[in-house]
């Protein structure tokens, strides 16, 4: 197997594993297998998976540090617009099936309670970072572009924030991603510094 | 023995008005027919199929005009945290939960502490209540409850003058609920409390069935209480014991967060929780939202029991 081939192959693997929580979803939703609240059912699959996939996405420079597989730095991207693409949904599901587009009710429920608050900050961060992925954005960006696209790690922060402030204290499958999340993090810390003094930037 | 003060019991004119308004709601119609289908058990065998019969209920609809949840629906979404925090895996894990024989120690503060069995509560009169359930997490269900007013059970205890507050507790058994052993950071068991004046309400309920059939375990049987006018979390499941105290007991929840769920856990659309607004809630079978009601829409009959306390204080 060549390169381009198993570039091919990884990369068929990335949309294929991102999608499959979407046909999932569908699946469920034509043959009513989502319980007594499907509008709360499905604004949780499309968060977690939100959730996952932003997590995915920001593994993969860790895991090409840690295993020299460079190819994983080309699932970021597409990782990355998943993600944004399930938090789209879960928003649209929230603004129009869950609150039926009253927007005053919407208005009170986003803007007045910090939970709904961070989601939709967490929302608008992935909205700039997949309008600016493209190449022609990067290249008008020049080297900004890298700086924006570290808010991925912001987004991340904040999605995992806005899913413990969903559930009741105690509960702990955010602290799950919380978790994952800070291994990340650290993850990165050392290796940033060291980039940072190697390069003299920043 | 000793009669209770007629001023612990419930002031003529409160007693009237929610006759006419139990009247109006159509769920004074006697129990006994219904519970006659249910067959001599109060307590479900088998938890799959009690016999086969349907489940029924005397009306269609709350007082509102909202039609009842399915019966589905209310046994299959689920907040007992004893089981799971997964709303919709608890009926599966508490699916042949043993409910009989059953205890509850009533005492504390009383002058007859009492334990009733299973058959010391059959023999009290079982009522339909159409109430509606309103979760703090914002949904909400109408469920046909059967049950008998708290009052005729405390009133058979006699509790002192210095009883305040009545406490009451869950079953605690970690080996057969799994969710106690996956979540050991909650004060378990299971705490609530209510006022003495809200527990001797026409409104609080044990209830020991519902839709027609006696409750199933992830419902909280064999007996429960409900408290239509306050957060679901309040109308403790599966209780064992139920105490007349004199200082206000400390419920799980107010344990687990002080700032966010306070003893009185009244429904009200004006005071929100800290993460998120209480102005609506999504009725489990709609889409959409519909706005919250003060005191869950039972103002006119519980609003007078907190005349002049600050409601966001006392939340």
């Amino acid at each position: 197997m060549n390169h381009a081939q198993r570039n091919r192959l990884l990369s068929a693997a990335a949309h294929i594993g991102a999608l499959l929580p979407l046909a999932r979803m569908l699946f469920d939703l034509v043959t009513a297998r989502y319980g007594p609240d499907p509008i709360r059912e499905f604004t949780l699959r499309t968060g977690r998976t939100a959730i996952t996939l932003l997590l995915l996405s920001l593994a993969c420079t860790p895991a090409v540090r840690l295993s020299g597989f460079k190819p994983l730095l080309r699932l970021r991207r597409p990782l990355g617009l998943y993600s944004f693409f399930y938090a789209a949904v879960h928003f649209l599901i929230f603004v129009g099936v869950d609150y039926a587009f009253d927007f005053a009710l919407i208005r009170a429920a986003l803007l007045e309670k910090r939970y709904a608050l961070v989601g939709l900050t967490t929302f608008l961060v992935l909205a700039v970072l997949a309008v600016t992925s493209t190449r022609g954005w990067k290249r008008r960006l020049g080297k900004n572009w890298k700086r924006l696209h570290r808010l991925a790690y912001a987004a991340g922060v904040l999605a995992v924030v806005h899913f413990i402030w969903l559930v009741k204290p105690g509960v702990m499958r955010p602290w799950y991603y919380a978790a994952v999340l800070g291994g990340l993090l650290l993850a990165r810390f050392p290796f940033a510094k060291q980039r940072a003094r190697a390069s003299g930037d920043e | 023995m000793r009669d209770i003060p007629s001023s612990e019991i419930t002031p003529e004119a409160v007693y009237l008005s929610r006759r006419a308004f139990l009247k109006s709601m159509g769920i004074l119609t006697a129990g006994a027919g219904v519970l006659a289908a249910c067959g001599p058990a109060l307590v479900p065998t088998s938890t799959s199929d009690p016999s086969g019969e349907q489940p029924s209920a005397g009306a269609t609809t709350d007082e509102l005009g909202d039609p009842l949840n399915t019966y589905d629906e209310i046994t299959h979404y689920n907040n007992y945290y004893e089981f799971s925090t997964d709303k919709q895996r608890v009926a599966e894990l508490a699916e042949g939960y043993p409910t009989s024989p059953w205890e509850i120690q009533v005492g504390g503060l009383v002058h007859n502490p009492k334990t009733y069995s299973l058959d010391d509560l059959r023999k009290f009169e079982i009522e339909e209540r159409i109430y509606r359930l309103r979760c703090v997490e914002a949904w909400s269900m109408v469920i046909p409850w059967l049950g008998f007013p708290l009052h005729k059970l405390l009133a058979e205890v006699e509790p002192k003058a210095e009883a305040k507050y009545v406490r009451f507790e869950s079953v605690y058994d970690p080996e057969r609920m799994p969710g106690i052993r996956q979540n050991p950071w909650y004060s378990w068991p299971y705490v609530e409390g209510l006022r003495l004046d809200e527990a001797m309400h026409e409104l609080t309920i044990l209830a020991t069935g519902l839709y027609g059939k006696d409750l199933l375990p992830q419902n909280g049987a064999p007996v429960r209480l409900v408290v239509p006018w306050k957060y679901g979390f309040k109308s403790i499941k599966s209780i064992v014991k139920i105490d007349l105290v004199a200082e206000m007991p400390t419920s799980l929840w107010m344990a687990a967060a002080p700032n966010e769920y306070g003893f009185y856990a009244n429904v009200n659309p004006e005071v929100d929780h800290p993460r998120w607004s209480q102005a609506t809630e999504r009725r489990i079978g709609e889409l959409g939202r519909r706005p919250t009601l003060m005191f869950n829409g039972y103002e006119a009959e519980v609003a007078h029991l907190y005349a002049g306390m600050d409601l966001r204080v006392n939340f």
